[in-house]
């Protein structure tokens, strides 16, 4: 595919998600309108009252019913969407493992915003880390650029007829949702030429086979969310695991197909000046940019420092990851979330397993920080890659867990 | 890269300021950032907000601890804790109807250290709008003591973000600034 002409304007990652959807232009969109929303269904709602498209906009009484909405419309074949974040999200608990069971290719963005209590609307992992073994896809955003292009090519990859499965888009709270940036956009006919029409896979019905969807007609029965024990329940759990790792190779095939549009090119993870590095920051999300200026200002001083950004939290690219990390000896980890009473961080319980079980492999600590939308500066990333240093250097017993700018 | 910080109070569109420059940036071909602080946000109370503007893609996606220019919206503001971590060559854009040197006092602010620009934006804007919301004539002194964007580029967005009536009057407000607005 030849490369488009775009258009480069500044948005806020809100906006940037909302016009992505506006160009989308999915059947349904159902969402809670109110706190913790963010301002991405607020301002699709103003495209829909403007009547720039034409999809269904549901304001629906809680983020329960705001996903129940967006299953059953999935479910009848059609393209839903929603966003949320923190205590939304949780609200929402019960109905991800439904939706991601009955194998129905929603997209819903994830503003990451911390959990009450104390009451916060900053950000921090432990809403998307809350859902991480619901089923749904989970893709990390480092930027408001990189939020728009995901909220495209989402679609593409939960429809995928070898994964079939919800996608989540994560977006830091305030860090990426309200600020405002340059970005690129394509022209509104080329994202409808990208995300294509919803394809529907083909089942055995109750009476020969049929599209995945529920038919009001009965011209093509299909029962979906039925009973199932112990003679069936393993199996789909089965399928559904199979399909998070099909979802591997068709995010980076899409993230391909994506970069030949656009010129910028996504896949599992994002690795900067990693070729070379003594040490590597390893996290999700904005800090990561912040830490690829720490690694440049660390090499400025003689520190062969690089990063590693996942992009794709579920499934988690261990392969990738392992290779990825060859050679570099000291890795830190940062976890934007607390697993308490955990081993470590959920993102280095990851990476601790990536390398279990090797002859070699990187010494590791790992850093919770940013917890509640605290800030992480550049200085604290230099910081952190020294600590690491130092201790691998004094030698390193066990997992050590570290925390980055909180009051001891 | 040149790294703002804004000072205002909340309601004062301190936020929009910061914005508004990184747009007009954008419109000229650079890359730019503009957010709030990351806090709580409540009428009346002094809050913050920044700007970034570079020739290159911007990463970073922390507050900004060191910034190249400080301006304060509110007069109300000026005190040590405004300049801090300002660059050693660093600017201030105040909102005063006082003398950069007895400001340097407020301040705290040794000789040598920065450069004061100064605009009685609180008249100005009473006179303009008959209200004092100074955030776009501070805006558009920034844009003059900085050289960061162009008048005309920040003449373009308030026409493109504000609804006609307003814009108009800003539009009168931000040229007057950008001329009025003196270094010390």
């Amino acid at each position: 595919m030849a490369r488009v002409e775009q258009r480069r304007i500044g948005m806020m990652g809100d906006e940037a998600v909302a016009y992505a959807i506006k160009q989308v232009e999915p059947d349904v969109v159902a969402a809670y309108p109110i706190t913790p929303q963010t301002i991405i269904v607020e301002r699709f709602s103003d495209y829909v009252a403007d009547g720039l498209v034409r999809t269904e906009f549901v304001a629906i009484e809680s983020e329960h019913s705001a996903l129940s909405a967006c299953v059953g419309a999935a479910a009848a074949g059609a393209r839903a969407f929603t966003a949320t974040a923190s205590q939304g999200l949780a609200l929402m608990w019960e109905i991800l493992y439904i939706a991601s069971s009955m194998r129905l290719p929603i997209v819903m963005v994830i503003v990451n915003r911390a959990l009450s209590a104390p009451i916060n609307i900053h950000c921090d992992h432990s809403d998307a880390m809350g859902a991480r073994d619901s089923g749904w896809i989970q893709l990390f955003c480092e930027n408001c650029q990189e939020a728009y292009d995901t909220a495209i090519q989402a679609w593409r990859i939960a429809e995928h007829p070898d994964v079939q499965l919800p996608v989540m888009v994560c977006l830091d709270g305030f860090v990426v949702s309200h600020t405002l940036e340059d970005i690129e956009v394509l022209p509104d006919e080329v994202v409808k030429e990208f995300v294509g029409e919803r394809p529907l896979v083909r089942v055995m019905g109750h009476e020969g086979e049929v599209p995945y969807r529920l038919d009001p007609t009965g011209r093509e029965p299909l029962s979906m969310g039925t009973f199932a024990m112990y003679d069936l329940y393993f199996e789909y759990k089965r399928q559904q695991e199979e399909a998070m790792r099909a979802a591997l190779k068709v995010i980076e095939e899409v993230g391909r197909e994506y970069g030949e549009l656009t010129g910028r090119y996504y896949g599992l993870i994002d690795q900067y000046k990693l070729e070379d590095a003594e040490v590597a920051i390893v996290g999700l999300g904005s800090s990561m940019g912040t830490a690829k200026d720490a690694a440049d200002e660390l090499r400025d001083e003689g520190i062969r420092a690089g990063v590693l950004r996942i992009r794709s939290f579920r499934p988690f690219p261990t392969e990738t990851v392992r290779e990825a990390l060859k050679g570099v000896k000291t890795v830190a980890v940062m976890d934007r979330a607390l697993s308490f009473g955990g081993p470590a961080g959920p993102l280095m319980m990851d990476m601790a397993t990536v390398f279990y079980g090797l002859k070699e492999g990187p010494t590791m600590l790992n850093y919770i920080y940013g917890l509640g939308g605290r800030d992480i500066s550049t200085d604290d990333f230099k910081a952190v890659a020294q600590d690491a240093l130092r201790a691998a250097e004094e030698g390193v017993e066990g997992l050590p867990v570290k925390f980055v700018g909180v009051r001891e | 890269m040149i790294e703002i910080r804004l000072h205002g109070r909340g309601g004062q569109g301190v936020w929009t300021a910061a914005n508004l420059l990184a747009l007009a940036a954008i419109r000229e071909g650079k890359y730019a950032q503009g957010f709030p602080f990351f806090g709580p946000e409540r009428l009346g109370a002094p809050v913050l907000a920044f700007a970034r503007i570079s020739d290159k893609p911007i990463r970073v996606h922390c507050m900004i601890y060191r910034p190249d220019v400080v301006g304060v919206l509110d007069p109300t503001l000026l005190s040590p804790s405004v300049v801090e971590g300002l660059k050693k060559d660093g600017i201030l854009v105040l909102n005063s109807d006082k003398e950069p040197s007895e400001l340097r006092e407020i301040l705290g602010l040794e000789e040598g250290m920065g450069t004061i620009w100064v605009l009685d934006a609180s008249r100005m804007a009473i006179e303009i709008l008959g209200r004092e919301i100074t955030n776009t004539a501070i805006m558009s002194a920034v844009a003059r003591a900085t050289g960061a964007v162009s008048l005309s580029s920040l003449e373009a967005v308030i026409k493109e973000r504000f609804p006609p009536n307003v814009a108009e009057k800003n539009l009168e407000l931000v040229r007057r600034a950008y001329e009025e607005v003196r270094r010390e």
